[in-house]
């Protein structure tokens, strides 16, 4: 039994404008101890998917399909029942350091709190736990830190203050949305050496969401690419960087700035993100596709298995994305 | 901390001079006579009464007076209009009456404005958001003048619970209906501000990450939303008691408390200047007291801000 497996999930937020569908028929399935990257860029609904999986999705969002936990559903379970799942056996980590924590609780505080809550244990002993985890993410000084406030923290280390908080409960499953993108290239790369140390020591299975190839390559095994809400490919990293089945995962690579080639400027995809209140019938990266063709915008391809470990939703032969 | 107090308390000194002074000087310049009344007053009795009180003076004689006896007997004179009475004992007879009522008024105000404007947010759009926003609405627009009368007509004159008017040393009777027609309007501004900033903070990174610990919503409410969303509250807070203070006259007035606010409002008709000058400092010395009680609980509540 998979650890997690989501089945054709949608998220959709009633808005002024219409309604924003930002996850259209998501699948996947992830294993315990696995490492999967979700990639995609901006408005490719990989957050949202994170969030209805824990149910923490804005007021006017709603999730339909399935997402299941060790074989129980726990889509739009009622608060009281998610409030079990949440951060002891399903953590996770934002975007943005500089404002996840509370900047009016100690971090001490804020850390002790999950472990009282959801284990019982006495505020000493959570105090003395979140020392420990502190520890764990190479805080130097971890007792000290505990009486601190967020502000006193920098961006990094507020980053790995908040991992500690995930982990704390032992989650079986660690979700990181974008957990470098607010911060500078060095502290992306320890952000990063610290999920690896995570996954390792913690045995957490591990959802990585980004749009950097470039931390991607390095850190999961397994990727999948978003685009309009929808799966456009997954597979083996390697094998996906190797040899790319999709147009989209194609152009994405090839956005990459590579020091090797001389290059006058940045590649880009042509076009702009899918307007996700009008998604075309199709495929929703057909408007952008050097390949697209007859039934691309009007009927979406089925995700077919090849090699094995792969997926693929594309109407063009491999051939012709390769 | 207490350095920091200390230091704005020291700044409040010449604060509280320069409004002396100032007052001093408007109340020299404006027109007007406590001894001006309808009958006229005969111009021997008129040259006897200025003396008495010193108005015969020059400008800075009388101002240099007024200062001496202020500073070294905390003596704020005599009153113009009311021939026996000091202008210390009118204050120490009105100001507790007023400070009684306005403490209460006060603490319905915080409460329930508080308890409304969360319970609306947190509530967003259901029911009991729209009939909190409507009851503070209401509230808001309804002046204490109208509040009075109809508090009056219905638990006075029809229900007869409550007595109309008196203060009878504060007995909670005689509290309650001045409590309700000079709260309710502060209640109404509280429960709008606490409702919008509660809004802003329920929709932060940071309440999300509470959400995601699975913290219950009154843990996440009360530990983690409360703080932040009190902050704007807490700044009107300062401005709005000295405004309940200034404020009551119509409650002396309808209910005949017998608190400052009257007193305030007939010496400026009246000229009473001594009387005019000891309330005009009391609401100044009260207005910077109460912005630095604010400010220590700004820094209170907010880590960031450390004086």
């Amino acid at each position: 039994m998979p650890l997690l497996e989501i089945t054709d999930l949608t998220v959709s937020f009633d808005t002024p404008d219409g309604v924003v569908k930002a996850v259209n028929g998501m699948t996947l399935s992830l294993d315990a101890r696995e490492s999967l990257a979700i990639v995609g860029e901006s408005g490719s609904g990989k957050t949202q998917l994170a969030f209805a999986i824990l149910g923490l999705l804005a007021k006017n969002g709603r999730a339909a399909g399935s997402v299941r936990f060790e074989g129980q559903e726990i889509l739009n379970l009622p608060e009281t029942a998610l409030n079990k799942v949440r951060a002891n056996e399903i953590a996770m980590i934002f975007q943005d350091p500089m404002t996840s924590l509370n900047p009016y609780l100690t971090v001490g505080d804020q850390m002790a709190e999950v472990l009282i809550l959801h284990k019982g244990v006495s505020k000493r002993d959570a105090l003395d736990d979140s020392a420990k985890m502190l520890d764990a993410v190479r805080i130097p000084d971890a007792r000290a830190r505990l009486s601190m406030y967020p502000h006193e923290f920098s961006g990094g280390m507020r980053q790995r203050i908040m991992a500690a908080m995930a982990l704390l409960c032992r989650p079986k499953l660690l979700i990181a949305d974008e957990p470098t993108t607010a911060l500078d290239v060095t502290v992306q790369n320890q952000i990063m050496e610290l999920m690896a140390d995570i996954q390792r020591e913690f045995g957490t299975a591990l959802i990585l969401i980004t749009h950097d190839l470039a931390i991607v390559a390095g850190s999961c095994l397994r990727t999948l690419v978003m685009y309009g809400g929808r799966v456009m490919e997954t597979g083996p990293t390697d094998a996906l960087f190797e040899a790319p089945s999709h147009p989209y995962t194609r152009g994405l690579l090839n956005a990459v700035p590579r020091l090797d080639i001389p290059q006058d400027k940045l590649l880009t995809i042509p076009g702009d993100p899918p307007d996700l209140t009008d998604l075309p019938a199709g495929c929703p990266f057909s408007p952008r596709c050097p390949v697209s063709h007859e039934p691309c915008a009007t009927v979406m391809p089925r995700l077919e298995s090849f090699d094995s470990a792969r997926l693929r939703a594309c109407h063009a032969s491999r051939e012709a994305v390769a | 901390m207490f350095v920091y107090i200390l230091k704005r308390l020291l700044v409040a000194i010449p604060v509280l001079l320069i409004l002396i002074v100032f007052t001093f000087v408007l109340m020299y310049a404006a027109p007007g006579s406590p001894f001006a009344s309808e009958r006229g007053v005969p111009p021997a009795v008129l040259a006897n009464l200025q003396a008495q009180y010193g108005l015969d003076q020059p400008f800075h004689v009388q101002i240099w007076r007024y200062l001496v006896a202020l500073l070294t007997e905390f003596d704020f004179g005599p009153s113009f209009i009311y021939r026996d009475q000091d202008v210390n004992s009118l204050i120490a007879q009105g100001f507790p009456v007023t400070l009684t009522y306005g403490f209460w008024s006060f603490v319905v105000a915080v409460l329930v404005g508080g308890a409304l404007g969360i319970l609306a947010a947190v509530r967003h759009n259901t029911w009991l958001d729209y009939l909190a926003v409507g009851v503070s609405i209401g509230a808001q627009v309804l002046p204490n003048f109208v509040l009075a009368p109809i508090l009056v007509l219905t638990f006075t004159l029809w229900l007869g619970w409550l007595p109309g008017g008196g203060w009878q040393g504060g007995q909670w009777q005689f509290v309650v209906l001045p409590v309700i027609a000079l709260s309710t309007s502060f209640m109404a501004s509280i429960a709008r501000i606490s409702r919008a900033s509660m809004l802003e903070v329920l929709t932060s990174n940071y309440i999300r990450t509470a959400r995601a610990k699975g913290l219950p919503m009154r843990h996440v409410i009360f530990r983690h939303a409360l703080k932040p969303a009190l902050l704007p509250v807490i700044s009107y807070l300062g401005p709005a008691f000295v405004g309940m203070i200034t404020g009551s006259v119509v409650i002396d007035i309808y209910f005949s408390t017998g608190g400052i606010g009257q007193f305030f409002v007939a010496s400026a008709l009246n000229r009473d200047y001594g009387v005019m000058m000891g309330i005009t400092i009391l609401l100044g010395a009260l207005t910077i007291f109460f912005n630095l009680l604010v400010d220590v609980l700004y820094a209170w509540i907010d880590p960031k801000i450390r004086y």
